[in-house]
Order: structure tokens, then sequence, then C-alpha cells
């Protein structure tokens, strides 16, 4: 190999690859969270009145809240300026709707090209890779900008828009399930992004209806200064199935930026919801300056008899993550399951967990839970195993595995279970590991390098999460691990 | 092949191998045999390139390259390999899947391309018949869980794909039952030929009984005592170290 190949490869790797920024003409709403930039935001989106009293009476709480964030978390970070914020970013070019995909600002197109999102259908249908079709919502900054494959699905009754969209056209879905499974003042960013979300996806799945492709949304956060706080809602009638995808990156920019999202499922009976995540969001540099607050609450409620909800997650990027994806196990014979991959290098914190809430009779859940830190990383596993009393004979088995890579590193394990019959059967192991140079030496006589031994023992720490997802995610998980760790080792 | 130049070894300001020469010749099968703590796991793994071992003299040449400036991977890659004594588990990675990133850094380092995945598999399984193993055994997770015996064979396993130019073998032979002491025997036949060279570190005849070295080399306290052929062996039988040290 050339040195100039090795710097190339060296410089490709040891960089956040999506830390580029796209020059396109934005919109903003003025800095600083008030009644009229509430006012803005809704208006910017047509809304109905109904929905701007809906925010209204969220910033209203949130107010009440006295700026108070949460503090239980293991995290360390700076207060965030709430003033100086944007709470609303929109490429200008967005003003007049595309009415199609050739519409929308090549600008735009490129800046997904790059990520590796093909927007347009027939790109995405020539795909040497891609064995089966994937929708995408993409969503930047604060709008979304593009939903492919919508006329294949609508065929089937199965609705993928994006939130504004969904408040136009199917009001009554939205006004009934908006706010269901996490209320508004659940806690402080719920509440926030209640006041001020932009936008988001929203899926609906008729009866009995198994969604012949993988959903997925794609979201960036380009401009400086503002935050995301996207809004999804998924809803699976009766009998239906559906699997839906999450993936995030941002530019790099040392000043740090929020990402507050809500997420709501709503499984019906006999239906499933799949949801998975890979977030990449900018970590930040090797010593902590800049990258994304993470502060999302995911929530799913299994409403129905025999319904199941699965998260799986696969959190690599972010200066800091709190997030708690969690099922409430409403319906009798329920399931919900939580399998995590999280990843802590340089200065990165993680405080993440599940919470599985069983209500419902033989009501079951499983949470694997797998903590990666290295270098000065900090990891926290947090979860909470609730059984009510009426839920008899309701099972929770909880495996939660920590590695730690290097010696300045940490990995914390706070698990809450809280079991209110006698029926039931909840279990927790957890383990804590460090790649040990046994391991590495064994390796490296197999010929491996101890960069590509330490990717491979992590993977093999991960597999059973990752072989979960989907196949091409998986394949992308894997390689952000590997990329994410460059660095941890030598 | 392999030649060791006035070798001194220390761990912790302790002597472990002490002014050491000796030299292994291509097509050679050489024994080194010896009592507990004589110092014969820390000369494997100071040609494998284990770290935490202080150099104080003298140089190791493999193919007339000193190696002491090569990572263990490079060494690796350049043909050296290490049957361990107490190989490792890794869990999650099918045995299968880490003999081929193995293989593929291997070539890679050298400029060759990766293994087409079904020839490799093809090679797989025709060498786990030969050696009777489960195929099972190629999809089980890295050494995980697996029997003594078994990890041993596992060994042996990936020698034979990797096809290495020097094999140390540490201990192989410890704590195995005598079908899978047959077993390896086998596979060390199959690897033998006049280009490759064998370095086997035991305590017991037993594998010797099979393999019938070329040389055997007796070792105390960090040097050997005592060099002949295979009647060595024989003798050390009869008489013990206590002859020799």
């Amino acid at each position: 190999m050339t040195t100039k190949e090795t710097a190339k490869i060296v410089e490709e790797v040891a960089d956040y690859k999506y830390g580029f920024t796209t020059d396109i003409e934005q919109e903003f709403a003025p800095k600083g969270l008030n009644v009229d930039v509430v006012k803005f935001i809704s208006k910017k989106k047509n809304e109905p009145q109904w929905l701007l009293d809906w925010r209204l009476n969220a910033f209203d709480m949130w107010k009440k809240r006295g700026h108070e964030m949460p503090n239980w978390a293991n995290l360390k970070y700076d207060n965030i300026d709430f003033q100086n914020i944007h709470y609303f970013a929109a490429p200008k070019s967005d003003e007049e709707k595309p009415k199609s995909l050739d519409d929308i600002d090549p600008e735009l197109l490129r800046a997904y090209n790059k990520l590796g999102i093909p927007l347009k259908e027939q790109e995405f249908l020539a795909g040497i890779k891609n064995s089966h079709k994937v929708a995408v919502d993409a969503v930047f900054d604060s709008v979304s900008v593009a939903t492919t494959f919508k006329d294949e699905l609508s065929k089937q009754g199965i609705i993928f828009c994006s939130f504004s969209e969904a408040v136009e056209n199917h009001p009554e879905l939205v006004k009934k399930y908006l706010g269901s499974v996490v209320p508004t003042n659940d806690n402080f960013f719920s509440n926030l992004n209640s006041a001020v979300f932009s936008d988001g996806s929203f899926v609906y799945i008729p009866p009995n209806v198994k969604c012949p492709m993988e959903l997925s949304t794609y979201f960036r956060i380009n401009a400086a200064n503002t935050g995301q706080f996207e809004r999804t809602l998924i809803i699976a009638d009766k009998g239906s199935y559906v699997s839906y995808l999450e993936g995030c990156t941002a530019p790099m920019r040392d000043e740090n930026q929020l990402h507050a999202a809500v997420v709501e499922l709503v499984a019906l009976e006999d239906a499933e919801i799949k949801y998975s995540t890979v977030q990449n969001w900018y970590p930040g540099d090797k010593n902590g300056n800049g990258g994304i607050y993470n502060f999302v609450t995911k929530r799913g409620t299994c409403l129905g008899d025999n319904s199941k909800i699965s998260w799986t997650q696969v959190e690599t990027g972010s200066a800091v993550t709190w997030k708690y994806p969690s099922v409430i196990l409403k319906g009798n014979n329920s399931k919900g399951e939580f399998y995590s991959v999280a990843l802590s290098n340089n200065m990165q914190q993680a405080d993440t967990g599940t919470k599985m809430i069983h209500l419902g009779k033989n009501t079951s859940s499983r949470i694997v839970s797998k903590g990666i830190s290295a270098s000065k990383g900090q990891q926290t596993y947090r979860g909470l195993v609730s059984v009510f009393p009426n839920a008899i004979n309701a099972k929770n088995f909880t495996q939660c595995d920590s590695l730690l890579i290097g010696n300045d590193c940490g990995a914390h394990t706070v698990p809450y279970i809280n079991v209110r019959n006698e029926l039931s059967d909840v279990a927790h192991e957890a383990t804590t590991s460090k790649i040990s140079e046994e391991q590495l030496y064994y390796c490296r006589q197999r010929g491996i390098s101890e960069e590509d031994a330490t990717a491979l023992i992590v993977n093999g720490f991960c597999r059973e999460v990752l072989k979960n997802l989907p196949m091409e995610f998986a394949v992308e998980a894997k390689k952000l691990l590997e990329l994410s760790l460059e660095g941890a080792v030598g | 092949m392999l030649e060791i130049k006035n070798l001194s070894v220390s761990v912790q300001n302790k002597t472990i191998i002490n002014n050491l020469n000796l030299k292994i010749e291509k097509g050679k099968k050489v024994a080194i045999m010896g009592p507990n703590g004589s110092g014969k796991s820390t000369l494997s793994n100071v040609i494998a390139g284990k770290q935490g071992y202080e150099i104080n003299e003298g140089q190791i040449l493999f193919d007339d390259v000193n190696i002491f400036d090569l990572d263990p991977e490079e060494r690796a890659a350049k043909g050296i390999f290490l049957a361990f004594q107490y190989p490792v588990e890794i869990p999650g990675i099918a045995n299968a899947s880490f003999l081929r990133t193995a293989l593929n850094s291997v070539r890679k380092y050298n400029g060759e391309k990766d293994l087409n995945t079904r020839e490799f598999l093809d090679e797989c399984k025709d060498l786990s018949k030969k050696l009777k193993l489960d195929t099972s055994f190629l999809s089980r997770d890295l050494n995980t869980g697996f029997s003594g015996g078994e990890k041993k064979k596992n060994e042996i396993f990936h020698m034979l794909m990797m096809k290495p130019k020097l094999c140390i073998l540490d201990e192989i032979d410890s704590g195995l039952d005598i079908d899978a002491l047959k077993v390896i025997s086998n596979g060390l036949f199959q690897y033998s030929n006049e280009n490759n060279s064998l370095l086997i570190i035991t305590h017991y005849q037993r594998l010797l009984d099979y393999i019938k070295p070329d040389e055997v080399h007796i070792f105390n306290e960090g040097n050997i005592v005592k060099s002949g052929d295979y009647s060595l062996v024989e003798t050390l039988e009869e008489k013990g170290y206590q002859e020799f040290i």
C-alpha cells in the first residue's frame, strides 16, 4: 500500500464520516422559546387550532417546570441555554412544497446521497446490495423533505408520511393517539418536544396488513444552533405488522446541539411493531468539545391482547445519550423486547436502558443490553421492570453485559425491579468483562491486528443484539461500531 | 528457518532464558523437553511476540530476518504459528468466521486477494472430516464451551488451514486422552513436510512416540542441557530429568 493510500484510509476512518455540512438556504424561527415561537411553528405548518392549543398547553406546563432539567441520570453536561436555540429550521426551497422528488433542492439530495440514503426510488431499485425495498422518510433539521414509495404503500391502505401531512390528512388518527403513550408532561424533554416539535414520521398500518417493506426515517441535523425535536407516531392496527428503521447523523460542530425527540408506538390486538435505531449523531471530538445532546423519549404501548413491540438500538453517537425505549404491556399475553448496543468512546456518556411495565396477564418481556466503554467513555444501563398486581404470570428476563476497553472508562448498571404479585418470574443476569490481553494476543498470533481484533471481539459481544437488526442495517451497524472504536486501543 | 542466537530473556528482572542458541532447519521436527518452569513456554511466547518480556540480549532470525522488530500479527503473516497451551474463548464469533478473518488478514499482509468463501468452507469441511471433527465445530463460537481436547484439536485445525512455515506446539498433548492424541498426531503428519518445520514443546513422551522428532533438546533453567536424536526421549523416560539437571 502506498503512503498516500494509507493516509487516505486513516483520514476516512479517523474522522466522523457524516461531519459535512450542506450549504443550502435555510429559514429559521428566531432564537429562543416563547409563546410567539410556538405560534410561529404552528403557523408555518398550517396547523389546526386544536394542535396549536395542544402545543400552547405543553409550553405552559414546560414553563412551570422552571428549566429544571432532570439530574438523576449518571451524566455530566453543561446547562442548556434554551433561549439560545433555534426551534425551527427548514430548507428554504421547501417553502413551496415539492410536488415530487424531482422538485427537491439538488443540494439536499446530494446531502442525502452522501449519507447513503437513496431518496430516489429508481436509484434505490437499481441498488445491487438491497434485495428488498425500504421506504424512506427523510427529515432535514425540522422538516420532512421526502417520503418514498408512498403510492405503493397506500394501495394497501398503509399511511407513511411526514407528521405534518398526517395532521392535515388524518387528523382523527393523530388526535386520538398523539400523547396517548407519552403524556405531554411525562418528563422535561417530552414536555419541551410537545410544545415545539417540528416534524417527524407518521405510520398507520390497517388491520391485518403486513407491511411489505421496511419503513425508514433518516434524521439529519444540519443547521447550527438548532435543536431537533421530531415526533414519530406509529400505529399498528389489529393483526398488522410493521418493521421501522431510524437512522441519524449530524455535522461536526464545536457547540453542543440538542436533540429531543418523542416516539410513540401503539400496537393493537395481535399487532407487532419492530423498531430499530442506528443512532450516529456527532459524538464530539476527543476532548469532549461539541457533539449532540440526545434526550429522547421512546415508548410503546401493547394496547391489545397478544400484541408485541420490539426495540432494537445501536447507539454509537452523541456526546450525551439519555434514552429509555420502553414498553407498556397492557394487553394480555403481550410481549415487549429491548435489544441494545451502546458504545461510549473518548468523552462520550450514555445513560440508557428500558422500562418494561407489566399490566396485563401472561405478559412477557426480554431485555438484552450490551454496553461498551472505551477510552474515557462512561456507560450506564438503567432499567425498570415493574410487574403490577394484576399482571399474573408475567415473565421477564434481563441480560445486561458490559465490556470495558482500557483502564479509564466506566460501566455502571442500575436495575430497578418492582414485582407486586407472587405469580411472576423475573430474572436478571449481569456481567462485566474486559477485553483481555490474552484474547488480543491470541488474535494477533493468528495474524489479526490489534484494532481488528478489538472490533472482532466487540462484534462478538454484540451479536445477540445485532442479529435482531434487518440485514442491511446490521452490516451498517457493524461498520459503525468498528469506526466508533477507532483509536480505542494502542 | 529459525535461528536463535545468544538469547537472554527476563521477566521482572528474573532471568528466564539464559544465553540460548538453537537452530531449526527447514523440514525438521524438533522437540524441546523439560520440567515445569524451565522456560519452555516463555520461549514459544518470545518467538510469537507476546508482550511483557524483556529481551536482554541476542536475536531470533526467521528466514534470515530479525523478528524482534515485528508485531505478533506480522510474525504470523510471515508464517509463524503457535498452537496455544490454553486457547482463549471469544464468544459471539463463529470458529470458521474467525479463521477466515485470520487467513484474510495474513493474505492481505502478503499482498494476496481475499479467500473465496465457498472454497474456504469446502476446505474447512474436508479438513474437519479428516480430523474427525463434527461440522458443528465450524459454527460454534471460537473455543467457547469447548472441552480441553476440542480446544487442542481446534488449534491443529487452525494450523492446517493456515499452513504456516513454522509451527510451535506449546504442550499440545497435556490433558489429552489417547483418541484425541491420535487425531492430533494425524494432523501433524498431514502438516509436516520438507518445506516446513515443527517445534514441539512438551514434558511427556507420548506425543513424541508418534511424531518421532529429528532432534531432541532437554531444557533446564532457560537453556539446553542435553541434545540428541529420538533415542534421547527413551533415555529420558528411563532415567527421568534428574539425570540431566
